[in-house]
């Protein structure tokens, strides 16, 4: 059988997507927080994005807000996040990797988190000089 | 969805939206900038075999598959049931499939802020709703049916009438976000988000069916509409 082709999300997701606290992985968590930009360095602001713990089997969702910014809590020690990156705009939803970790495991730069204060940062850039590498999938 | 684009024209290409870029559609200008720009990776073999998220009947509230009685009146509109099976691309049923929803009202308005176009809101809909697939993998909704509605795409741009689905199988790749329309719909082929998809045949696949032998007399008109989602290495261990 042919599989259902993929839309856009669209502009107004967050009506049926984004009834509870989803961006929580781990509440004793530490914050992963980024932005997301579009090919003219702007702030995707009705952006939303989906990471996977996989090793401890913990899913959430963050929606980007009037900044472009998406938030979690995660486990600390995670090594690496799968992720999927939906918008308006976007036809079918972008498979990336966050790795919380810079031991060298990274499949590129861009998929590199940094490490702040509190926690880490990583933004994502569907374009551009620093355009975030996606995946086939 | 491989294939020339064989629908009317939607809009002529326009120039100041600069070269195509992967994904990019440029009938859908949202997608000038934010398709991705560099060349998609290949993913590494294990990771096309990673469990996904498993949501269970704690997830979902007890009207939360009846969008019409998640208020104290009823919506206005054409009531409808829209049902079908999630489904791999073996045919095999996906149980325990998470299914949500989100749509325009009636009038084509959505119960969102930033939605401005100047038709009514309806106090009595939200427009969500999610469930749970059962042992053969069916989902079904009550709503009504949502109205097309302008967009700010290219002048006098209208949606046809659509569903917002999202779906989670059992592995992370089980992933799907579309769409469903409904049959017949004049504005199809004037739609750069429904011709987004190429070939024909694909995008037929997002059109439900009317269902004579579902409706309820007296009470609901309904449309069938399967997804099928790639096949994973996990549905055979589960069996």
């Amino acid at each position: 059988m042919t599989t259902t082709p993929s839309q856009t999300v669209g502009p107004f997701y967050s009506i049926g997507l984004c009834r509870q606290s989803d961006d929580v992985l781990d509440p004793e968590g530490v914050e992963l927080s980024g932005t997301l930009f579009d090919g003219r360095g702007d702030p995707i602001r009705d952006g939303m994005v989906e990471v996977w713990d996989a090793a401890a089997e913990r899913w959430g969702r963050s929606t980007t807000d009037g900044e472009g910014r998406f938030h979690f809590r995660v486990r600390p020690d995670a090594d690496v996040l799968e992720a999927f990156v939906f918008a308006r705009g976007l036809l079918r939803h972008q498979r990336t990797r966050i790795h919380l970790r810079d031991d060298g495991a990274a499949e590129d730069a861009t998929l590199v988190a940094r490490r702040t204060a509190d926690g880490f940062l990583f933004d994502l850039h569907m374009q551009g000089e620093r355009a975030t590498l996606f995946f086939a999938h | 969805m491989t294939g020339p684009y064989e629908g009317p024209v939607v809009l002529p290409d326009d120039p100041s939206l600069g070269p195509e870029v992967q994904v990019d559609f440029p009938g859908y200008r949202s997608t000038r900038w934010r398709a991705p720009s560099r060349p998609l990776e290949t993913l590494p073999e294990e990771l096309h075999s990673l469990r996904g998220p498993v949501f269970g009947g704690s997830a979902i509230g007890p009207l939360d598959d009846d969008l019409t009685r998640q208020h104290d009146g009823e919506p206005i509109g054409e009531r409808i049931t829209v049902s079908g099976r999630v489904l791999d691309d073996d045919g095999r049923p996906i149980r325990g499939a998470l299914v949500e929803v989100w749509q325009a009202n009636a009038c084509g308005r959505y119960h969102h802020e930033v939605d401005r176009h100047p038709a009514p809101l309806d106090p009595n809909f939200s427009g969500a709703g999610r469930c749970l697939t059962n042992e053969d993998g069916r989902y079904r909704f009550t709503t009504i049916k949502p109205g097309a509605y302008p967009w700010g795409n290219h002048p006098n741009a209208w949606r046809p009438a659509h569903i917002h689905f999202s779906v989670f199988g059992r592995a992370f790749e089980q992933r799907l976000v579309t769409q469903m329309y409904f049959p017949g719909d004049p504005l199809f082929p004037y739609d750069p988000i429904f011709n987004a998809v190429r070939d024909p045949k694909a995008r037929e696949l997002l059109i439900a069916r009317f269902d004579l032998a579902t409706t309820q007399p007296e009470w609901s008109l309904a449309f069938e509409w399967d997804i099928v989602m790639r096949s994973t290495p996990f549905e055979d261990a589960d069996e």
